[in-house]
């Protein structure tokens, strides 16, 4: 069952991935990269990893989103 | 877990290596100032920072539900703090993005911490008996597959009670079984949510290790694009 999804995502350990505080570091960076559509996963694949792995930095990162967009 | 020494923000940072913008360089000026140009500008930006944090709850409301005057001190409380670290660390920025961006992610840090410290207050870290039972459905498994999924979870129950160190089957029982949210935890572990991640970094790749050394999953995440 190498196809659940959930359980592949909550058993990710993403080398790349450098913490809460490193990526918290970059995320403004990273986020005008994402409003500009120049591939920031690219740029920062590390800040990347650690959104994909870590929900409450990712939670940050759309309250972010929402205040740099007004959204 | 990873180093990030090579995404750091200098040299050709996000803005393609652009000089500092005009509205951000007057706020770095300001708020390096001294006497009435420096208070001008923490008033002006705290006034700021209180409207995002008031928008960042209100953004959350749905979760969490406080309202009034609750609200009203969380929201502050996350405004000065915020203003507090910029303030402090206003000799890091560099300009690699605006400054208000650059500002505005203290107030979500802020805000998220304040909320966790607030939920462990009210609440506790609340662990349910059926975590584990729910897991399959938490974690959207295919509902033909149930009982694969069943013996799958299993297999990870018995991999958390014989691989994990105390500390890491707490945290990982909290975080992922129970979706227990990552700042509360830390409120009531008394440490950071940096330091969870790396327990749960720690604990994740000795799990996934367990089931694929056992033939349950591949050793290597499948990454999605
Ligand atoms: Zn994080």
């Amino acid at each position: 069952m190498n196809e659940w999804q959930g359980l592949d995502d909550l058993l990710r350990s993403d080398p790349l991935d450098p913490g809460c505080d490193a990526a918290l570091d970059l995320m403004d960076v990273y986020l005008e990269l994402f409003l500009a559509d120049a591939a920031p996963e690219r740029r920062y694949p590390g800040v990347a990893a650690h959104l994909r792995g870590c929900p409450a930095c990712e939670e940050d990162f759309r309250g972010l989103l929402a205040a740099v967009t007004g959204a | 877990m990873g180093s990030a020494e090579n995404e750091g923000r200098a040299g050709d940072g996000g803005r393609g290596g652009r000089s500092m913008d005009a509205e951000s360089a007057r706020w770095v000026r300001a708020l390096s100032a001294d006497g009435e140009a420096y208070e001008e500008a923490t008033g002006r930006l705290h006034a700021l920072l209180l409207r995002i944090a008031y928008a960042e709850l209100n953004r959350r409301g749905s979760r969490h539900g406080i309202t009034g005057p609750e609200l009203d001190d969380l929201a502050h409380q996350a405004a000065a703090d915020a203003l507090l670290s910029i303030t402090r660390k206003i000799g890091d920025f560099r300009g690699d993005s605006r400054f208000t961006t650059w500002a505005y992610k203290f107030v979500m840090h802020e805000v998220s911490s304040k909320l966790g410290r607030h939920f462990w207050r009210t609440a506790g870290v609340q662990l349910d008996p059926e975590a584990w039972e729910r897991l399959p459905d938490r974690l959207g498994a295919d509902p033909v597959r149930q009982s694969e999924a069943r013996e799958l979870v299993a297999a990870l129950r018995e991999a958390v009670d014989e691989e994990l160190t105390e500390r890491q089957r707490r945290v990982f029982t909290a975080l992922a079984v129970n979706g227990v949210d990552a700042d509360t935890l830390a409120a009531e572990l008394g440490t950071n949510r940096n330091a969870l991640y790396k327990t749960m970094f720690d604990a994740r790749r000795k799990l996934r290790a367990r089931l694929a050394a056992n033939g349950h999953l591949p050793l290597t995440t499948a990454r999605r694009s």
